[in-house]
């Protein structure tokens, strides 16, 4: 169906199928629609064969590492006696990025169905969805959901009559951006201040109250009863692109495009199909300028860089960004990017959870530098101060999110340097007043 | 026996037991990496980035405190990219830091000073922004946080939530917003909470007592063990102009790792008393007169000769083993009952740190008086000293009515420091030493034997005990070989109580050795 508009031909609904189906949203709607099929067959076979079904399809991790998800559950201890724990990461909070909204508001027993096999892979008995705490909607609805499928006995201490005990327990975040990062978001379960943790230990050996856990994003989770009820050769088959790349994605398009959306493609169509098939190009009379393809922590590209771009892990990096959680966010030539960059590190110096020195001081002390020189008092060594400064926030810190402030100032001093040097030597008129 | 791999760090290779941190392997091999968050006593939280080292084979720069050490490893310390790194740190660090340091007490000792100077860069490039202002807080009895100065590394948080397990400290806000916060009406009053000043790397947390006391590069640091109690945690003391301004831990792992409690640490005032008893006095008719030493170790000698049956030394827990082996050999030829005047307090566990606390009997030699026979109960012992034939009272404060029991004794000799209402019956009076003022060693609870030593001159002619004892007992038998050095006085006694055989100040050194018999008791 999709939502807000109806599937583009080229898409490949999938998981988008019922989006905008509130008949999908009820655990008889769900079931009429073929749902908890999966989750039966799950519960008949060994919970071995679920990891290699999930191995063989290829799905990667959606929520932007793209680690083979087969190969992480396979990471989990077996026999050895300790709760496992399952955590649904349905933080989303990368700007950018609003698939795993839709998939909660139209499609919640499609994810508490994937939870509840993940779970059963994994030998965990409990799955923490960890709800963004802005997110009310999905909320409700993932809440109903969740309260239904117990009722019904797709969850509780004997799922569907087999004698395995799943439960799902929601966890509301509180607005942090690095809760969304695994470790800190494990923190914040578990009552702590949302700090990433050092690894070593991994989350398999020593994650959720110290015990193996398996940290999944909502649109894996989501993929994998469709990988047991299909198979998993037929998901591998979806791929048009490099073959490590396999399934579908969704992708959520805003900015400067005539249907800013969520748009599920096969891995591997082209950018250039998205961008100006499926969401009708640019709005009239402009022209594209940059598309940051996977969320605001990965590098800026230019609109040439995106035309030869196709949409799959290793096709985005081959065109000089990664693919990232896939929200893409389309700029046209109305666009200061300075501005928009400063925006950006603003927001990272605002989220940075303290702990590491080069994050603490280094988004707040970029953002000012960009802020004077948008205010038009730069200094023609800003330029290189913050590439230096970027330099010394990049690959030193426990989590990324130093490493994701930085990327965006680099690859808009290098792709866009001319925008940068008319608020430096005053041709552009300065857009911020300084405090 | 723990398994050891071969680490080659900076160009030195060392051995160390797998496990070991790579910050702690450079230490063996005489590379100090720079460092914040990191602390041997405390869990690491990796956070502030400045261990950062370059590890071959490794993709990125890896923080020393958290990687350990692998068989074959190869570490590079001083390399252009870790050296970069830490040039980054120290100027992002520096980014908000005030260039306060002439009015920072921490100035001389700060590690953000030391290495900034080390290997920071030589300008900084954050002129143009007034840096992040945040008024000091009062945290705690004796505690002040300066937060324009903290660098964020969280050692206070950490050692508040996992040593002493009252985690009333915590990280508020976040980004370079970030303080260092106390939850709302909580305290920095746990018992050992003053050990957040040392911990603190920069000047951020600040003691209210040391406060614009001295600067650092003025004060003297005399290794000692506390006088608090029986545990015997090992301090420096800090003088300036002979005068003590402070206590400070210092390390001992099988004592008090880095720690002192609070109580320690504000007990040195006592030490920089302005009324002590400078010269020996003789009683005459009802007046005492100032002596010399010599007519007063003459006097002493005679009483003791003179004297016979019983005697009675009454001792303070501060006095050492030196002070109390040598003033039993004195009385050698009496019936002796000694006993040690033991205050009583509240005991304070440190709860992270088992074994350590601070002990309900305030008396560091307490030990180590019982091993050397001062095990009266107090009480009989002050009985007996009212029909002794000799009583000598070393350095005890008596309250009047024990003062007035010593009434029916024979001769009372008082080896003071300050005044007391016992002087007035006592024929001779002299001046001793205090544990500031003196080198010698006490037995802590544990049977460990630690040395003390001189960190202040003596007022006028004092002396340590064990130096008027011997010198009283070198007037009576002129044969008999008596020490001229506290080490001296501490090797004789091992002749005399077995439990100390062998013991030399040597064998001591800077953090002690457990006596034979404690360590046989201990097993038993």
């Amino acid at each position: 169906m999709g939502y807000p508009h109806p599937s583009h031909p080229k898409e490949t609904p999938v998981l988008s199928k019922h989006f905008g189906d509130e008949g999908a949203r009820t655990f008889d709607g769900w079931v009429q629609r073929g749902g908890y099929a999966a989750l039966r067959k799950a519960l008949e076979m060994t919970p071995e064969a679920i990891v290699e079904e999930v191995k063989g399809s290829g799905l990667r991790g959606r929520g932007g590492a793209g680690f083979p998800t087969g190969l992480k559950w396979s990471f989990m201890p077996k026999g050895d006696g300790k709760p496992h724990y399952l955590v649904c990461n349905a933080d989303e909070s990368e700007p950018g990025t609003f698939k795993d909204r839709e998939i909660m508001r139209w499609t919640p027993h499609q994810l508490i169905e994937g939870c509840a096999i993940a779970a059963y892979a994994i030998g965990a008995e409990r799955c923490y969805v960890y709800i963004r705490g802005e997110f009310t909607e999905p909320l409700r609805v993932m809440q109903s959901a969740v309260a239904e499928a117990y009722a019904r006995g797709a969850l509780g201490a004997d799922v569907f009559g087999s004698g395995k005990r799943i439960d799902v327990v929601i966890h509301r975040g509180a607005g942090a951006y690095i809760c969304g990062e695994e470790t800190a978001m494990m923190n914040s379960i578990e009552g702590r201040r949302g700090n990433p943790r050092i690894k070593p230990p991994f989350p398999a050996q020593a994650g959720l109250f110290a015990m193996p856990t398996t940290i999944n994003n909502v649109e894996t989770l989501a993929s994998v009863p469709h990988i047991l009820n299909r198979g998993g050769a037929w998901y591998k088959g979806l791929c048009l692109g490099n073959p490590k790349s396999t399934g579908t994605k969704l992708i959520s398009v805003c900015g400067h495009v005539q249907r800013p959306g969520n748009y599920e493609i096969t891995m591997g169509t082209s950018m250039t199909e998205l961008l100006f098939d499926m969401c009708g190009g640019m709005k009239p009379g402009r022209t594209l300028k940059a598309v940051i393809p996977g969320g605001s922590s990965v590098p800026i590209m230019t609109a040439a860089e995106t035309e030869s771009c196709l949409l799959d892990y290793e096709g985005v990096v081959a065109c000089g960004s990664m693919l990232g959680s896939a929200g893409m966010i389309v700029m046209d030539d109305s666009t200061d990017m300075v501005y928009q960059i400063w925006r950006l590190a603003r927001f990272y110096a605002h989220e940075s959870c303290a702990q590491c020195t080069q994050c603490r001081e280094g988004t707040a002390w970029t953002t000012k530098i960009l802020e004077r020189i948008l205010a038009g008092k730069g200094k023609p060594s800003d330029l290189d101060l913050l590439l230096s400064l970027s330099e010394n926030m990049t690959g030193k810190t426990i989590c990324v999110l130093s490493d994701s402030c930085a990327a965006p100032i680099v690859s808009g001093i290098q792709k866009f340097r001319p925008e940068f040097d008319a608020y430096l030597s005053g041709a552009r008129q300065p857009a911020l007043a300084m405090a | 026996m723990t398994e050891r791999v071969t680490v080659t760090i900076d160009g030195a290779q060392v051995s160390v037991p797998k496990g070991t941190s790579i910050i702690e392997a450079a230490k063996q091999a005489g590379v100090l990496i720079p460092h914040y968050c990191y602390h041997p006593s405390l869990p690491s939280p990796a956070v502030c980035r400045m261990c950062l080292v370059e590890v071959e084979k490794a993709p990125k720069l890896m923080p020393a405190c958290v990687t350990t050490v692998t068989d074959g490893q190869v570490v590079h310390v001083n390399s252009a990219p870790a050296k970069l790194a830490r040039e980054g740190v120290l100027e992002f660090l520096l980014a908000n830091h005030p260039l306060d340091c002439p009015i920072c007490d921490q100035a001389g000792e700060c590690e953000l000073q030391d290495y900034t100077f080390q290997e920071g860069r030589a300008a900084g490039r954050h002129d143009d922004y007034p840096k992040r202002y945040n008024p000091v807080e009062d945290f705690g009895p004796d505690v002040l946080y300066v937060p324009n100065r903290c660098i964020l590394c969280t050692r206070c948080v950490r050692f508040m939530d996992a040593v002493a397990e009252d985690g009333v400290l915590n990280v508020s806000e976040r980004g370079d917003r970030a303080t260092i916060g106390i939850f709302p009406d909580r305290e920095l009053d746990h018992p050992w909470a003053g050990n957040v000043v040392d911990l603190c790397p920069v000047g951020s947390l600040i003691s209210k007592d040391f406060l614009h006391k001295a600067r650092a590069w003025d004060l003297d640091r005399t290794a000692s063990v506390c006088p608090g109690c029986t545990q015997g945690c090992n301090i420096s003391i800090d003088t300036r102009d002979n005068t003590v301004v402070r206590l400070r831990p210092r390390a001992n792992l099988e004592v008090n790792r880095h720690f002192m409690c609070d109580e320690g640490r504000m007990h040195y005032r006592w030490m920089n008393r302005g009324d002590r008893l400078e010269a020996p006095l003789v009683l005459e008719g009802d007046e005492h007169h100032a002596v010399d030493w010599d007519t007063a170790l003459r006097r002493l000698g005679q009483m003791v000769r003179g004297g016979a049956g019983t005697a009675v030394v009454l001792a303070s827990g501060r006095a050492s083993l030196e002070s109390l082996g040598w003033l039993s050999r004195l009385l050698g030829r009496y019936q002796l009952t000694a006993a040690v005047q033991v205050p009583m307090g509240d005991e304070a566990p440190l709860a992270g740190v088992p074994g350590l606390a601070l002990r309900a009997e305030r008396a560091p030699n307490l030990q180590g008086a019982r091993v050397l026979g001062y095990d009266a109960p107090w009480a009989s012992a002050l009985s007996a000293a009212g029909t002794a034939s000799l009583v000598v009272l070393l350095d005890v404060s008596l309250t009047e009515t024990e003062a007035a029991g010593l009434a029916g004794a024979g001769n009372v000799v008082v080896l003071g420091t300050v005044e007391s209402g016992a002087w007035t019956r006592a024929g001779l009076v002299v001046p001793v030493t205090t544990m500031a003022e003196e080198h010698g060693t006490w037995m802590n609870r544990d049977g460990r034997v630690q040395r003390y030593q001189q960190a202040k001159a003596p007022p006028g002619m004092a002396q340590p005990a064990w130096w008027v004892a011997a010198g009283a007992m070198a007037t009576v038998d002129p044969s008999a070989d008596t020490p001229t050095s506290a080490a001296q006085a501490f090797a004789a006694l091992g002749a005399h109580w077995p439990e100390l055989a062998g013991l030399s100040y040597q064998d001591l050194g800077f953090s002690g050795r457990v006596a034979a018999s404690a360590m046989a008791e201990a097993v038993r």
